[in-house]
């Protein structure tokens, strides 16, 4: 028993990590209704300069703060040269072009950075400790209480500040909104500008755990199961369905991949994915627009 | 966007040019084919056959799969590879198990193989539309590559899990040399195209346009829809499936589980949209595209001679940063994709005896 808990906790945690990359996933897909395939590679750059950055001897919190400007030049530099003269084009035009995005930050990243794994030491330790019989890692529980503090604060954001209401009002009716006077433009730059920064965070945790490298980008293949889950358009969601990607992952791991001869978490969250769109097609937490037949 | 009307052959009052366009479409077809059959196996050199010509050429006919369930069919697929996947471990295991099959029926079953699985992953459709379904796709991309991982029964139990190519020959004509290998991908590339043809023009094609662009109207029209969607499905894959086949067996010669990798499967996608969805020709555009670029590039770093890029890895990384830009610079300024100039071009000929 404690061995199944052990296995679903640390599947948990993993999966909230999951959901930290999604969460950026959603704040665009809201406000401009592109599946973003370039947000790993956002999050590679992200950590990538950040841990250059740090191991430069620059001061932690003074590198985060340079991270995050250029995620906002990024953002803006994004909406200048690659949304606004794509827009009112279909949704697979638009992946297409982040996933053409996707190499260029990933490219460009690797060309002036390198393509070495970094160690990234963000000050929290990675011990397990014994909670009630069961081991639980410390920076797993710190990990997720920041997962959760963002969360609150982006939840904080979008409801109660000016320009989180007009992100709002552009996804629920973008027509209707820019006749009331908001500048997608604006928006969309902002948006992404917070994509970037969710990604810089996601980038630390994850580095933390595996070290800043390439496979980082890859994360972003785990976003559309997990965004189906939870639903495209919510951020409880894709928390919720990060948790859910995870946990079953490291559980089918565990009790199914025996049964068939190894590890099953390349396409089990796939599998999963299409099960919950039979069952309920707009995710757990997603509006009911979802294109049934 | 393409409209129906661009994709539907021209028909209507004006009847003498009708005559002509059909004459010059003839002679198209016929030009092709001595090209394709005669001029180009006479003139490449090997390099250009084996390195250029055979994976333009094979890409293209990934391009046209795709681009029938994609273009035509208004279906999602992120998982072309790992249909081309089935079709070469296919191909390898009928050779290997039925020995004697001569080499149109194992491409022919291979295909059907391919379609079969196609149609499995294809079944969401059935119940949704639009991005949601890259989610079945995309899962077959990752479980193709584990099954053939961890069960190595499918590569012969190999050490390695690859699967090399057989002798390539039929009716005693040995395939092996590149003019060889080239004849064997032009022909059935050739078959295909005329299958493909046949396809977008019946009433099949017709009705998956249909589909595609007002499916409520489709369906009261008394298409059957949940039908027709799984035929785009098995056709797509059909054409999959044989085209993983020789991208394996006359292009590389060998493959394993990850030759068709998501990669793969996003190069078969650019194809599709940089050449111009629903067209047939304009995927080989694409096509040379994703294959010809690689190659200007390594050319134009050698002759740029940076000292400082000596390093292979900022090279290539330099080619990522370049190629991702020409995508989205393409997707930007030729909405109707590469094929566009094959439209001006044949515009511009057409337009000529009126003046």
């Amino acid at each position: 028993m404690a061995f199944f808990l052990e296995t679903l906790i640390a599947g948990l945690f993993a999966g909230l990590m999951y959901g930290l990359v999604a969460i950026g996933f959603v704040l665009i897909y809201k406000a401009s209704g592109v599946f973003n395939f370039a947000q790993g590679a956002m999050v590679f750059l992200a950590a990538l300069v950040f841990v250059t950055l740090v191991e430069r001897g620059v001061h932690f919190w003074v590198a985060f703060a340079a991270t995050s400007a250029l995620m906002v030049l990024v953002a803006i530099a994004i909406e200048a040269l690659v949304l606004r003269p794509l827009r009112n084009r279909d949704p697979l035009t638009l992946f297409m072009a982040t996933l053409g995005l996707s190499f260029v930050i990933d490219g460009a990243t690797q060309f002036f950075l390198g393509t070495d794994v970094h160690m990234l030491d963000i000050g929290i330790e990675d011990i397990a400790q014994d909670y009630g019989g069961l081991f639980i890692s410390q920076f797993d529980i710190i990990a997720s209480l920041i997962v959760v503090a963002l969360v609150a604060v982006l939840a904080l954001v979008f409801s109660k500040t000016r320009m989180g209401i007009s992100l709002r009002a552009v996804a629920d009716d973008t027509l209707a909104a820019q006749s009331i006077g908001i500048r997608l433009p604006v928006i969309w730059r902002i948006v992404w500008s917070v994509a970037g920064i969710v990604a810089l965070v996601a980038g630390l945790l994850w580095g933390a755990r595996q070290g800043v490298q390439y496979s980082l980008s890859l994360v972003t293949l785990k976003a559309l199961p997990v965004l189906i889950i939870g639903g495209f358009s919510s951020i409880p969601g894709a928390i919720v369905g990060g948790l859910i990607v995870g946990a079953s992952e490291a559980l089918a791991d565990i009790y199914l991949g025996p049964l068939v001869n190894g590890s099953v978490s390349t396409w089990f969250a796939y599998i999963l994915a299409v099960a919950f769109l039979l069952v309920r097609p707009a995710g757990l937490f997603g509006d009911r627009d979802i294109e049934r037949v | 966007m393409t409209t129906l009307q661009d994709t539907l052959p021209d028909t209507g009052p004006a009847a003498p040019i009708l005559s002509n366009a059909a004459l010059l479409r003839l002679a198209v077809v016929a030009a092709g084919l001595v090209v394709a059959f005669g001029i180009v196996p006479a003139v490449a050199t090997d390099y250009w056959l084996s390195s250029i010509i055979i994976p333009t050429v094979v890409m293209g006919l990934a391009g046209i799969s795709l681009n029938l369930l994609q273009g035509y069919a208004g279906l999602v697929s992120l998982g072309s590879a790992a249909f081309m996947s089935v079709g070469v471990f296919s191909a390898y295991n009928l050779i290997l198990r039925v020995p004697g099959l001569p080499l149109p029926a194992v491409l022919l079953l291979s295909g059907l193989i391919a379609a079969a699985v196609g149609v499995f992953f294809g079944l969401p459709a059935l119940r949704f539309r639009g991005f949601y379904l890259g989610a079945s796709t995309l899962g077959a991309q990752f479980f193709f590559p584990w099954l053939f991982t961890n069960y190595p029964w499918f590569s012969n139990d190999s050490q390695s899990l690859t699967i090399s190519a057989p002798r390539l020959e039929f009716l005693g004509y040995d395939l092996q040399s590149p003019v060889g290998r080239y004849l064997f991908v032009a022909t059935v590339t050739a078959l295909l195209i005329g299958l493909a043809f046949l396809v977008v023009r019946s009433r099949l094609g017709r009705e998956w346009m249909a589909i595609r662009d007002q499916e409520t109207a489709a369906s009261v029209l008394g298409i059957r829809v949940a039908r027709r969607k799984l035929q785009a499905y098995a056709i797509s894959s059909f054409f999959l499936g044989i085209t993983g086949v020789l991208w394996g067996f006359a292009y590389l010669g060998t493959a394993d589980a990850h030759t068709y990798n998501l990669d793969k499967s996003f190069q078969v996608l650019f194809i599709v949209l940089i050449g111009g969805t629903a067209t047939i020709f304009g995927n080989f555009l694409g096509a040379a595209f994703i294959v010809l670029t690689p190659i200007l590039l390594d050319h134009l770093v050698l002759a740029a001679n940076i000292a400082y890029l000596s390093d292979q890895g900022a090279i290539t990384n330099l080619q990522r940063v370049i190629f991702g830009a020409i995508i989205i610079f393409i997707l930007i300024k030729e909405p109707d994709g590469l094929s566009a100039w094959i439209r001006r071009g044949a515009e511009a000929l057409r337009a000529r005896p009126k003046t």
